[in-house]
């Protein structure tokens, strides 16, 4: 490794560990503060010495993130954060690597890059706050903007068919795909966790309000009024249930699920390892009106990671080779003297 | 296989050109002659010239591939203008050389492949073997290498269709007869590649090429040979050496003077890919590599690299440069090393992927938005790219900065015999860290280096952020106008600084008279050996070729100024000229190529001996 990196008897960190001087400038009330706390609230229990942790960012609103975590971090450009991850990871595989991005940075100018990011299974976590909006520009909409969306570039409604974050990660073939909500500090605290301890890449959709251009824009959902008809918490092993009392549930019929009593015997049960893509396809389709919407953990699986087998085929490669000379380096295989 | 020296005519040097269509295996044999001829030992010096097209239709003009070789006994720095000798295999490939022939030049064809639809195909309404011009001009010998090959395979097993394979290695048996070269090197060569897994092949491409050079030894006619001396080499251990190799070997030399490890992340393309191909043997060394899925992805990656303390390097040409200028600035403001490679090629856009130019200079001093200066390097030979590449690693960790090196597609692909130097004789690449001890400053500066240094992930302690939004030296984000101002000038007060550790310019000739010829990069070889065989008719001209090219060496403006004229060939529309004039306010002509083929030593002679005679 090229860092010293040091594993002394760490010393115990808290949330103020990883609070910055710097004055936090989003609007008030902005989705953001909660995300902030919450992940401060976390990183002080992974174990991990701070100085591990490096949180690398792209452009736009919640791209400011690196700013408020007392941690290294890199605010990069637009959409390129994964790629700015990808090397720090594969230089120093021992660093917890963050990625914060949003829906235009992470879906739109970096979609190819975040793509490549979860295919290849890079051992970081990204988190896309997804506000369905482009706020640091003023509110245009952002490609997760439903049809029809009025902004000051749609003035009579958008026509783009929006992104569905999961379907996303899934066809990437991302290891671990979850949702969270802004409103909920103890599951998104949960959530982060889960996402650290998996190995390989952890995508975290996290639905986040903008006070300003999008204000409400998770209501139909997470709104007081509408939480317990709308969400469906996902816990592993557990039978999927909603409504107010868990009186109702999700079963296949045939390859479509359907809303049925919490008491049918074929109510599925929440496998996130289950081998087959199809069940984690059905989870992340399930949107308004016709389902309630997922929340948590939709897929966890295994595949080795990309830094990891980067590293191995160095020292395969050493192991068999030796560490290389300057003899080796400068001669190779061919030379010949001139007396 | 001793040549005998009886019956030879004796040359100071000889260019060679094979050319036939891309699937006839014209850089195969010609690597083989190179690599003979190293070995007697030759100065030498090649130019491989293929098409964009993996194969063309077999016949086709498009489809031609050749490879030139130029070995002599003297020094030889260009793979030469002209050839003395053309080995064309078909139609299209002597209507795509011919012209370049010396009048006089030995001219092999391959008869057998001067079919009609061949002829047709390349565009020849007759048979010009037969042409009694052609005769006359050219010392034509016309071989049916193909059937020849066949018949001296008559009793192999191989296929029709593999016998038909081997008549490449004809044409270089024939060749190495003509000019009395060794045949053992190219006998281990396909011993190596093919002896174990394939021996039939092999015994088939021995027997073919031993035909070839028996050829010659019995024909009846008496034909000219040529030999070329041993040449006077200074003593030392050499190995051959393309640009690209060298410039892998450069990149890794530095990261270990540095002791940081090298993360070469790059995209494939034309003609930069075989950089990290090359890297990608070297993983022993610790050599970490990356190809991305865009030109956009591969800087970043190398910028994360140099983030997390390694020594971050991307590769490309022309078109991937403007993809990577947006993380170039990054770079820039937040004062990472990075080492950005541009094999330049012949532009705007996809242009002529493999031929050269030296069109991207100004790109590289200027094609940023904002204030956003950075060192820039060129190597101006093969083997030079090995010192240039460890230069810009050098000014990249020292300074805290981003670095183009500048190289192109002719120095890529070329290659020319390298004195292997002794790795003392490079120097220790020192980094600047901050202190683990001291609170940590975003934009502390070596005082002599003006080097922000680093902290790495990792480094308890010294947790910092960094971004393209402007900061102050403590490492906040500042909008105040002072101190935008302030780090502007620093920036480029840093890159200036550079200029401290640049060596004086080399020259060829004294350092004032008549007329300088000021050239960049991969020029080199064409305008030395201009100025030096003028100077040897006793004209009065000097030259320079200049490595650092931001920032300029310290000493090139007294340099222009002792001379009367200033002379600057590029290949390119007059991009150094610009600069030059613009900084130095020196009247300086411009001499430009723009056909994606390098200098010929013989038109910058003529340019030079215009000037001096006006």
């Amino acid at each position: 490794m090229a860092t010293e990196t040091q594993t002394p008897a760490a010393p115990a960190l808290s949330r103020k560990d990883f609070v910055t001087p710097n004055d936090v400038r989003w609007c008030p009330g902005c989705g953001d503060y909660a995300i902030l706390n919450s992940l401060q609230r976390t990183l002080p229990e992974l174990g991990v010495p701070r100085e591990n942790f490096v949180i690398i960012s792209g452009i736009g609103c919640s791209s400011r993130f690196p700013y408020y975590m007392q941690t290294y971090g890199f605010h990069t450009i637009h959409g390129r954060a994964p790629t700015v991850a990808t090397g720090v990871k594969v230089a120093n595989p021992d660093l917890s690597v963050w990625l914060v991005t949003g829906d235009g940075d992470g879906l739109s100018i970096g979609g190819t890059h975040l793509l490549h990011l979860l295919r290849r299974n890079l051992d970081v976590t990204v988190l896309l706050f997804n506000n369905r909006i482009y706020g640091l520009t003023k509110g245009q909409y952002s490609p997760t903007s439903p049809e029809g969306t009025r902004t000051k570039t749609t003035p009579g409604g958008s026509v783009d068919h929006p992104i569905n974050p999961l379907l996303f990660a899934l066809g990437a073939e991302a290891t671990f795909i979850a949702r969270t909500l802004d409103n909920n500090p103890k599951h998104m605290v949960e959530t982060f966790k889960a996402a650290h301890e998996h190995k390989g890449v952890s995508f975290v959709e996290i639905f986040q309000n903008c006070v300003i251009f999008n204000d409400g824009a998770w209501d139909a959902v997470y709104a007081k009024e509408n939480r317990n008809e709308q969400m469906l918490f996902l816990e592993a092993g557990k039978p999927l249930l909603f409504g107010k009392d868990k009186q109702k549930g999700i079963r296949l019929n045939g390859l479509t699920p359907e809303i049925c009593d919490a008491t049918a015997p074929d109510v599925l049960i929440h496998q996130p390892d289950h081998a087959s893509p199809l069940y984690s396809q059905m989870l992340a389709n399930m949107t308004l009106p016709d389902f309630p919407t997922p929340v948590g953990v939709v897929r966890s699986i295994q595949r080795p990671s990309y830094e990891q087998q980067i590293h191995g085929q160095v020292l395969a490669a050493q192991e068999k080779l030796g560490g290389g000379t300057w003899q080796e380096l400068l001669h190779g295989s061919s030379t010949w003297t001139v007396e | 296989m001793t040549p005998a020296t009886r019956g030879f005519r004796e040359m100071k040097s000889v260019v060679v050109r094979f050319a036939g269509d891309s699937g006839d295996g014209m850089q195969i044999v010609g690597e083989r002659f190179t690599d003979t001829s190293v070995t007697v030992p030759n100065a030498i010096a090649t130019f491989p010239d293929f098409p964009a097209e993996i194969r063309a239709p077999v016949g086709t003009i498009a489809g031609v591939s050749a490879f030139q070789v130029h070995f002599g006994s003297q020094t030889v720095l260009t793979p030469g203008d002209e050839p003395d000798s053309l080995v064309a295999m078909n139609p299209a490939a002597l209507a795509v050389h011919l012209g370049d022939l010396a009048e006089g030049g030995l001219l092999i064809a391959n008869s057998a492949a001067f079919t009609e639809e061949n002829l047709k195909m390349a565009g020849y309404g007759s048979n010009p073997l037969e042409d009694p011009e052609l005769q006359k001009k050219y010392d034509l010998l016309s071989l049916d290498i193909t059937g020849l090959a066949v018949e001296a395979l008559k009793d192999s097993s191989l296929s029709h269709r593999d016998k038909l394979r081997t008549k490449n290695f004809f044409a270089l048996g024939f060749t190495y007869w003509v000019y009395g070269r060794p045949l053992e090197p190219t006998i281990q060569f396909i011993n190596d590649k093919w002896a174990k897994k394939l021996p039939d092949v092999a015994d088939a491409n021995i027997r073919v090429l031993k035909a070839g050079y028996f050829l010659g030894e019995t024909m009846e006619t008496t034909r000219n040979r040529y030999m070329v001396a041993r040449a006077e080499v200074e003593p030392g251990t050499y190995r051959k050496i393309s640009g690209n190799d060298a410039i892998a070997l450069g990149l890794i030399a530095g990261a270990k003077k540095a002791g940081r490890e090298l993360l070469f992340s790059g995209y494939p393309i034309t003609p930069a890919s075989s950089i990290l191909e090359a890297l990608a043997g070297f993983k022993h060394y610790g050599v970490k590599t990356v190809q991305a899925e865009d030109e956009i992805a591969a800087i970043g990656v190398a910028l994360g690299a140099s983030f997390a303390g390694q020594i971050g390097v991307t590769g490309t040409s022309g078109p991937g440069m403007c993809l990577k200028s947006e993380f170039i600035g990054l770079a820039t403001s937040t004062e990472l090393p990075l080492v950005i490679v541009n094999v330049q090629r012949g532009g705007p856009s996809t242009g002529l992927p493999t031929k050269t130019e030296q069109s991207d200079l100004l790109q590289a001093l200027y094609g940023r938005h904002g204030e956003s200066p950075l060192p820039v390097v060129a190597a101006n030979s093969p083997s030079d790219c090995f010192r240039a590449a460890f230069e810009a690693v050098r000014i990249a960790l020292e300074y805290s900065t981003p670095v183009i090196l500048l190289s192109d597609g002719y120095l890529a692909n070329g290659s020319e015999p390298w004195k292997i130097p002794d790795e003392s004789s490079l120097p220790e690449i020192h980094k600047p860290f901050a202190d683990p001890s001291q609170p940590y400053v975003t934009f502390a500066r070596d005082p002599e280096t003006l080097a922000r240094t680093q902290a790495i992930p990792g480094q308890p302690g010294l947790e910092h952020r960094i971004g393209g939004l402007e900061k102050n030296e403590k490492g906040g984000i500042s909008y105040e106008p002072e101190n935008h101002a302030e780090m502007t000038r620093l920036r480029a007060a840093k890159v200036a600084a550079v200029a401290k550790s640049i060596p004086p310019l080399n020259v060829t000739g004294e350092r004032t008279g008549k007329l300088l010829v000021v050239g960049w990069g991969g020029t080199h070889g064409a305008i030395t050996s201009a100025v030096a065989s003028l100077r040897a008719e006793g004209y009065e001209v000097s030259s320079t070729n200049i490595r650092y090219l931001n920032p300029l060496p310290p000493d090139l403006g007294a340099l222009l100024a002792g001379f009367d004229k200033v002379l600057v060939p590029e290949l390119n529309s007059g991009q150094l000229a610009l600069i030059l004039r613009a900084r130095y306010l020196v009247d300086a002509v411009s001499m430009n190529k723009i056909m994606g083929r390098p200098f010929r030593v013989n038109e910058l002679r003529e340019r030079i001996l215009q000037l001096l005679n006006d």
